[in-house]
């Protein structure tokens, strides 16, 4: 059987079987899940020793006909893009299972279910090379989604659960209309097939068509970013969310909505996403000021955290959306990175909640003196956040930056601002928690690391800092994926319309 | 042959790694020989590139290590490289640092967290070095944010103090401001030259449009500002003195606040083809110089006199490198090391025989109890107050006579601004020395660890102009200046000016003590505006920092995203009725049966699929 469904297929047969575990046998299930979930980790590492670089097309190829009428395949492949997206899945979903070892005790056969089927659902996002495919694993990654939330959530998690999935359904459907039109013009599904009918003319779309299968795609994908203004429901969604949840949803889940406008919306409407690069642009901009300003003056750590995300997503559709070399090396960086920084973030503020049963930040402070590992462990994840180099996110915000700074160098000079105040908005919220005189609270209710919580967090810091300092592990997949998709999205431009010019920027004087 | 430079970094980030891993259950003796081991190590291995590497003028060293970051044709490498103007930097910076770290062993003797201020030492002379060996930008950038890291760890070294905690943050933001303009001219610097490495883009620099190498000079300028401490970014520095003294002398005086004039100075061949940069730097360091004098002027504790004099000095770095004098800013930033280390280190043995005060009015009569200190320091002002032949007449000099050639005006005020240094480092002298005790308990001599690396500085606070003609070193990189005026009268006056500014301090707090405060009263208002640093921390919070808190608060939190984007999103959920009436059946139904029909209706689905695709037959 082929590698990739295999890794697709394991944590949905591990789901399965969970479901057949006895709901008293808690254990039994953490353990089984766990074990799926290692199992799915080493198998996807395969992936990454088989994958062959220089080679342009797909690997690890599945295509077999799953409906027959209409035409559906279960095709799925991986390039550069999706391989280390698809690690970051199943690299991060062992954690998510360990962070709840202890945290949930209620319907426990089922919240270990659901992380295996969420699971499943990101793989095959990251994987589908068929629109229908895709759309399916989509909507399968919302629904555990959408019940961690609403069952293991917080107070207000009704609320947050269905502001989720009203937003993301708003987007979904739109979507779904997309892909029927793209079916209907070009009789199939097969993601392959549609590329080359645009490449070689066989579809052809009128300008107003484009734009608005663009905006469908486009808006189900900014949704899930969030890009500003459709990110309220992330904050809410974040606070209400169990700790695995937060890590899944920002460190992966919002990654489809990035993941889909690079892998979808570039090549196939290339000459529409050069056309709209300029409001959304401005758009992401305004995400990475705002969501800075905003996180600044939170008095909740997960609401801050939630809407750092917003500012650093930002980065990567600005990344995505400058059309170089460099932005979108480092808009696909980005996105790792901040999987792996700000889900470090969620599994922290997720130790200290069960310590002190609190997430607002005045009910901390002085827990460095009580819990120095902690702090320390903090204060690595709070740097690699805010873009220190030699940890990973300063080189996927380098590479952003200079890659807006070639197409427009006004869009970095207003974006590097969020550099600035990533730095007030972390280390404020750091000194009020860590910092200063130990309270009776903290002092008596939160301890340091214990070794199931050491597990969790040392690969995280590992990734970290390899990511920072030895780039050339990751990026060169990376690179070959995106110059093929940039070269996509040039290539069908001229056929059609003119290429917006660019300023100054991207004459490279090399 | 291989150097190996990257031993010379590694060394301390060894020593960071063991004493922050296990250095809580270590004892003092082990983190002590790590730690300070490391450093001196790192010390010897510079000694041994600079006897090995031959002739660096005409070949510097230049290492490749591994490909850091490569995206398209874009690629920076992680290279170290040394030239001439990089051993005089690693001989500062690993010399001092041996210093300040045996200094530190006795001064940090009875602090909690010891192990902690070790491994954070080290892991700055890690950054530190990186800074001083990267042969690129971006590798530059490494140390640079590096060092800025560890200032801020070391600032806020004592946590459980808020003034220590929001001084560290203070440095940090600030200095974050700062790398907003040095990220900028990284930008374009890729954007114009295709690469970040030094050798390529001094090398092309010539031939690009004045207009662009301005815009990078500038730029570049920012970040300078901002990590040297000068105007408007100056305000962490003072702030910064929350963290030990070992601290405040090895980075806020000896090494990571002078790494602006480094850049600026490595940076020549951008800097000196951009004119209306180079005049922006002199009018800043000059600027910087004189204002932050005048507030050094009527400060209290002994250390933010220091710190303001430091602010002041490094003034006097970017005016030198303003007017063309590279060589003469780093053999300034050179002598400063040692004078103002020592006198940073001396301030802390005050401090630690006054039992950790620092008003300088508690003090006094300390000559008797402490001499050693007494006269170390009596060298260090000698040497900062330009007096002759001493470290930093020598360098002092050369910046004051290449601002005459330049613009007499440019001589002129740093001629005043010396006078008025000399006069509040001797100040501060005399009110700590001179007179009777004033403080509590009963004052005492450092211990041999401390005095050792004080005796030393003292001698090179001396000596060090003589022993190190920084610009005879750098000739072959940048060219010696031609004095513009009469050098012997240039010199006589800055020297008469400094002594001056002596002997008003002893008219002033020796002889006639009640002066000053009549002096005060009679200057009101203007002394008020010193006293209290011209009130520019309370304006910048005033006009920047709580506009942009308040706003976000009010107008984009409660005001856009609760207000306006959650009221829409919440309406159209509410006004339309169909959906509304589907949330209640989804809401008053059991979310447990919900959540029963879809991992049913999940199942059924991955049967499907399974069936469909003869995975499962």
């Amino acid at each position: 059987m082929n590698l990739l469904t295999l890794v697709i297929a394991l944590p949905a047969i591990g789901f399965l079987l969970t479901i057949l575990i006895p709901r008293t046998q808690e254990q039994v299930i953490r353990l089984f899940t766990l074990a799926v979930s290692l199992v799915t980790f080493v198998l996807s590492l395969g992936l990454v020793t088989g994958f062959q670089s220089g080679q342009t097309g797909q690997q690890f190829v599945a295509d077999m006909v799953w409906i027959a009428n209409p035409e559906i395949h279960w095709h799925v492949g991986i390039d550069g893009l999706s391989l280390w997206l698809i690690i970051l899945s199943t690299f991060l979903t062992p954690i998510a299972i360990l962070i709840s070892w202890r945290s949930i005790g209620d319907r426990v056969k089922e919240f270990f279910a659901f992380l295996l089927l969420l699971e499943f659902g990101l793989v095959g996002v990251f994987s589908a090379w068929d629109l229908f495919l895709f759309y399916v694993f989509w909507e399968v990654a919302l629904v555990p989604m959408y019940f961690l939330i609403g069952i293991w959530g917080h107070d207000r998690r009704i609320y947050a659960a269905v502001k989720f999935f009203l937003y993301t359904m708003a987007g979904s459907v739109l979507m779904l209309t997309a892909i029927i039109f793209l079916y209907l013009r070009a009789g199939t599904f097969d993601y392959a097939v549609i590329l080359d009918g645009f490449s070689s003319g066989r579809i052809a779309l009128t300008h107003t068509e484009e734009t608005l299968l663009f905006l469908g795609f486009f808006i189900a994908f900014a949704i899930k970013v969030p890009l500003f203004p459709l990110h309220t429901w992330l904050p809410d969604a974040h606070v209400e969310a169990p700790s695995a949840g937060s890590l899944m949803l920002a460190s992966v889940m919002l990654k489809m909505g990035t993941y889909g406008l690079v892998r979808f919306c570039l090549p196939m409407f290339p000459t529409a996403a050069r056309e709209n690069a300029n409001w959304i642009v401005i758009l992401a901009i305004i995400g990475i000021i705002y969501g800075a300003l905003v996180a600044m003056v939170q008095p909740n750590m997960k609401k801050l955290v939630a809407y750092s995300s917003v500012s650093h997503l930002g980065f990567v559709v600005l990344g995505i959306f400058s059309f170089t070399q460099l932005g979108l090396d480092g808009a696909v960086y980005q996105m790792l990175n901040h999987g792996i920084s700000t889900g470090a973030l969620f599994v922290l503020v997720g130790f200290l909640y069960e310590r002190r049963h609190s997430l607002a930040i005045s009910d901390y402070g002085g827990v460095a003196t009580v819990a120095p590992w902690l702090s320390t462990i903090f204060m690595i994840t709070m740097l690699a956040s805010i873009g220190l180099p030699t940890l990973g996110n300063f080189v996927g915000e380098f590479l952003i930056l200079q890659g807006a700074a070639q197409a427009h160098f006004l869009w970095t000079t207003f974006a590097a601002i969020g550099v600035i105040l990533s730095a007030c908005y972390m280390l404020w919220m750091y000194q009020r928690v860590f910092f200063g005189e130990t309270g009776e609270e903290v002092r008596h209710h939160v301890p340091d690391f214990n070794m199931r919580e050491w597990a969790c967090v040392i690969p995280l810091v590992i990734m970290m800092v390899w990511m920072g300092i030895y780039t050339q592990t990751f990026l060169p997949p990376v690179s070959e994926a995106t110059s093929k998709i940039l070269d996509q999205s040039k290539m069908n431009v001229p056929l059609r319309v003119a290429l917006p010019t660019h300023s100054g920027g991207s004459a490279h004087a090399r | 042959m291989p150097q190996n430079l990257w031993i010379i970094p590694a060394l301390p980030f060894i020593g960071f790694l063991i004493n922050g891993i296990f250095g809580r259950k270590l004892p003092k003796a082990v983190i002590n020989a790590i730690a300070v081991g490391s450093v001196v190590l790192s010390f010897a291995w510079v000694v041994k590139v600079f006897m090995t590497a031959g002739n660096l003028a005409a070949t510097p060293v230049t290492e490749h290590y591994f490909t850091w970051i490569k995206s398209g044709e874009f690629q920076v490498g992680w290279d170290f490289t040394v030239d001439k103007l990089t051993m005089i930097m690693l001989f500062i910076v690993t010399g001092i640092g041996s210093l300040i770290h045996i200094y530190a062993m006795g001064y940090m003797a009875h602090e909690e967290g010891y192990y902690r201020f070790f491994a954070y030492l080290n892991l700055f002379m890690f950054f530190m070095l990186n800074l001083v060996l990267a042969a690129n930008y971006l590798i530059l950038f490494v140390g640079w944010e590096g060092v800025g890291l560890c200032s801020y760890l070391l600032i806020g070294f004592y946590f459980v103090k808020k003034s220590a905690t929001t001084a560290g943050n203070k440095a940090f933001i600030v200095n974050r401001i700062g790398d907003f303009g040095f990220s900028l001219a990284m930008f374009l610097i890729v954007i114009n030259f295709g690469t970040l490495n030094f050798t390529q883009v001094f090398s092309a620099a010539p031939g690009k449009p004045t207009e662009t190498l301005t815009a990078i000079a500038l730029l570049l300028l920012v970040g300078a500002c901002g990590k040297s401490a000068q105007i408007p970014l100056y305000v962490w520095l003072p702030d910064a003195m929350e963290g030990p003294t070992p601290v405040s002398a090895l980075i806020h005086a000896a090494t990571m606040v002078t790494a602006g004039v480094y850049m600026c100075t490595r940076s020549a061949a951008i800097f000196t083809h951009a004119p209306a940069a180079m005049e922006t730097v002199a009018l800043i360091g000059l600027a910087t110089a004189v204002f932050a004098a005048t507030i050094g002027l009527a400060q209290n504790d002994i250390k933010k006199v220091f710190a303001y004099s430091t602010v002041s000095q490094l003034g006097y770095m970017f005016l030198g490198v303003g007017v063309g004098a590279f060589s003469a800013g780093i053999w300034h930033l050179m002598t400063h090391a040692f004078f103002k280390a020592l006198l940073f280190l001396g301030a802390g043995s005050v401090i630690h025989a006054c039992h950790g005060e620092q008003d300088m009015r508690h003090m006094g009569g300390l000559k008797k109890y402490a001499p050693w200190t007494c006269i170390t320091l009596a060298c260090a002002s000698l040497a900062i107050s330009g007096f002759p032949f001493t470290s930093g007449y020598f360098s002092k000099d050369a910046i004051l006579g290449a601002a005459y050639a330049h613009a007499p005006w440019m001589y002129w005020v740093g001629v005043i601004t010396a006078g008025m240094t000399a006069f509040y480092v001797w100040r501060a002298f005399w009110m700590t020395f001179w007179g009777d005790y004033k403080g509590h308990g009963h004052p005492h001599e450092s211990p041999p660890s401390m005095l050792a690396p004080l005796v030393v500085l003292a001698i090179l606070s001396i000596g060090g102009g003589f022993l190190f003609n920084v610009p005879e070193i750098l000739k072959d990189m940048f060219p010696l200046a031609e004095g513009g005026g009469d050098e012997f009268t240039l010199t006589a006056i800055s020297v008469a000016f400094g002594l001056a500014g002596i002997a008003l301090s002893y008219y002033m707090y020796v002889m006639n003590k009640e002066l000053p405060g009549r002096i005060a009263t009679s200057l009101g208002g203007i002394y008020t505006m010193v006293y209290n640093k011209y009130f520019v921390d309370e304006i910048y919070d005033a006009t920047i920092v709580n506009p942009i808190i308040g706003g976000s608060r009010d107008v984009l939190w409660h005001g856009a995203d609760q207000g306006l984007i959650d009221g829409i999103v919440n309406g159209v959920g509410s006004q339309s009725k169909g959906i509304g009436e589907w949330l209640r059946l989804l809401q008053s139904g059991s979310i447990r049966s919900y959540a029963t029909w879809i991992v049913l209706g999940s199942v059924a689905l991955l049967l499907a699929m399974g069936l469909a695709s003869g995975v499962v037959r």
